[in-house]
């Protein structure tokens, strides 16, 4: 395992905080950077462990689908920083 | 009600039933667990004005028994953290070791608990954050088997690992509350019905709590022991010979697998975290941050200004850990880890009736010691996310405490739905 190769960029930080949205500062760019070469390295040991066949009994479990009580629209809009006309309002489509 | 150690974040007190096994009861709820009517923040500044319009099925029960909760406590921002520093609503402190973390992230729960100003609490524990708070604070902790109890209205971190779990000054006061919130949810598909697994009288814990431990054997998995501070493993020790002098017996045993367990765990739980936190756009719930114009870039500022600095960190690696052309190399390979895990305790576990390891490797760090380096802080959790990888029941009880006087922790590890054996195993100790 060679130092260099695991060194992470600020360009990919910067690529994984947009997949993410999230906005980041010049700062917590050059931190996470830091950070994260540290973290990512450590992470690679997991080269080490061997393919293991998981023999896991799963079941789907399902019930039938019935009209069940609901929160009332007033309710599910009622922590919404924004709505309008009984719905949720996000930003405008630009 | 002390709030001297900054235990609780909301102290609004909601009334349970008027009577029930928790009558008189005072069960405080951790913040992550929604309380119709009363503001749950998950610790973050994302939420601070969050009121949910449902009760926890947990909450539910616990009032149905009767229990007062009179407060929602203190936690590491959305579960993610050790020692509950970084909660946006400032640190908590260990009040049997003040100066000290009381462990997280559940750790304003084990605080109001051990200060005596909740009987009892809920925590949740996704890699080891009812038991780590538990064990720095001195009281017992219990994290359930994946599936024993609802997480239905508990805000997701990582939901393959997660699972709600008791603090209490006892084992038996521990076993009570399990009994009350356990068992299967219609709302919640990965509950299942421990009576299935072990017949009548599966949840009769606080029964189980009878300290008999003669004949019993346990087995310990010196990797556990092998990177510990040495003022832990001597305290865990002498609680071993206790055990021993009331007719236990043990073995060691060689799991080579749990070297690999704090990544598998941290790769495991930063994917899950980043697509579980995707939720949190400022438009249903949470901080809008009031801005216009394009939506990604609108929600990126809300989140940048939401989100504390560990949980910014948590999404963007388990963003980067499922990207792809790392896929395979993170996130698979922890699949595999997780497995091998799985399969080697559940072996170790046909020869022994419960696991030992001291909870935490190291005693309570100084408060702020462990926050500038994060990967220190992820070590300290190498003895109890194994137990979150293979969905099995552990427990944590005081073993004693270090020459200085800090608390130490005895982890107690048992089969799935095997709850009665840890619970009686720890009742020998506390």
């Amino acid at each position: 395992m060679s130092d260099t190769e695991n060194v992470v960029e600020p360009e990919e930080v910067r690529h994984v905080a947009d997949l993410a949205r999230i906005d980041l500062d010049d700062e917590e760019v050059d931190r996470f950077t830091e950070q994260f070469a540290d973290i990512l390295e450590y992470f690679e040991t997991l080269d080490e462990v061997p393919e293991v066949d998981e023999e896991e009994e799963l079941a789907n479990v399902m019930r039938p689908d019935e009209v069940r009580d609901s929160l009332s629209q007033a309710e599910a809009l009622d922590n919404a920083p924004e709505s309008e006309d009984g719905y949720f309002k996000g930003p405008n489509v630009s | 009600m002390s709030t001297e150690y900054n235990g609780y974040i909301t102290t609004e007190r909601i009334d349970g039933a008027s009577d029930g096994p928790l009558a008189g009861k005072t069960v405080a709820v951790k913040d992550n667990i929604s309380t119709e009517g009363v503001r749950t923040t998950c610790g973050s500044a994302m939420l601070d004005d969050y009121v949910p319009p449902f009760d926890a099925t947990v909450v539910e029960r616990i009032k149905e028994a009767g229990a007062t909760i009179p407060g929602k406590t203190n936690m590491d921002e959305f579960g993610m953290g050790t020692t509950t520093e970084t909660s946006a609503f400032g640190p908590t402190e260990n009040p049997v070791a003040e100066g000290h973390v009381p462990g997280g992230s559940s750790g304003g729960s084990a605080a109001v608990v051990a200060a005596g100003d909740a009987d009892m609490a809920l925590g949740t524990d996704t890699g080891g954050s009812v038991r780590a708070p538990a064990a720095f604070c001195g009281v017992v902790g219990i994290k359930p088997t994946y599936g024993l109890v609802s997480r239905y209205g508990v805000v997701a971190y990582a939901n393959s690992l997660e699972q709600v779990g008791p603090i209490a000054p006892t084992v038996e006061d521990a076993a009570e509350l399990l009994e009350v919130i356990a068992g299967p949810d219609e709302r919640d598909a990965t509950t299942r019905d421990a009576t299935e697994e072990r017949g009548e009288g599966a949840y009769d814990y606080a029964a189980a709590a009878d300290g008999d431990v003669d004949g019993l054997d346990i087995g310990i998995p010196m990797e556990l022991l092998d990177g510990a501070d040495e003022r832990v493993t001597d305290v865990f020790w002498d609680a071993i010979d206790e055990l021993e002098s009331r007719g236990a017996s043990y073995h060691e045993v060689d799991l080579e697998c749990l070297r690999y367990a704090v990544e598998a765990y941290y790769v495991t739980a930063m994917s899950e975290a980043s697509s579980n936190l995707a939720r949190f756009d400022g438009v249903r719930y949470g901080q809008s941050g009031g801005y216009d114009g394009n939506w990604n870039e609108t929600f990126a500022r809300a989140r940048e200004e939401g989100f504390g600095e560990e949980v910014k960190s948590r999404i963007l690696l388990g963003t980067y850990a499922l990207s792809a052309g790392y896929h395979d190399k993170y996130y698979k390979k922890a699949q595999d880890a997780r497995a091998w895990i799985k399969r080697d305790i559940n072996d170790a576990l046909e020869g022994a009736d419960v696991l030992a390891s001291p909870t935490m490797p190291v005693p309570p760090m100084e408060m702020g010691e462990s926050l500038s380096d994060p990967l220190t802080m992820y070590l300290a959790d190498a003895n109890t996310t194994p137990v979150n990888l293979a969905n099995l029941p552990a427990i944590s009880v005081p073993a004693g405490e270090t020459d200085g006087g800090l608390p130490v922790g005895l982890q107690l590890v048992g089969p799935a739905f095997g709850e009665k054996a840890i619970i009686r195993a720890g009742s020998a100790l506390a």
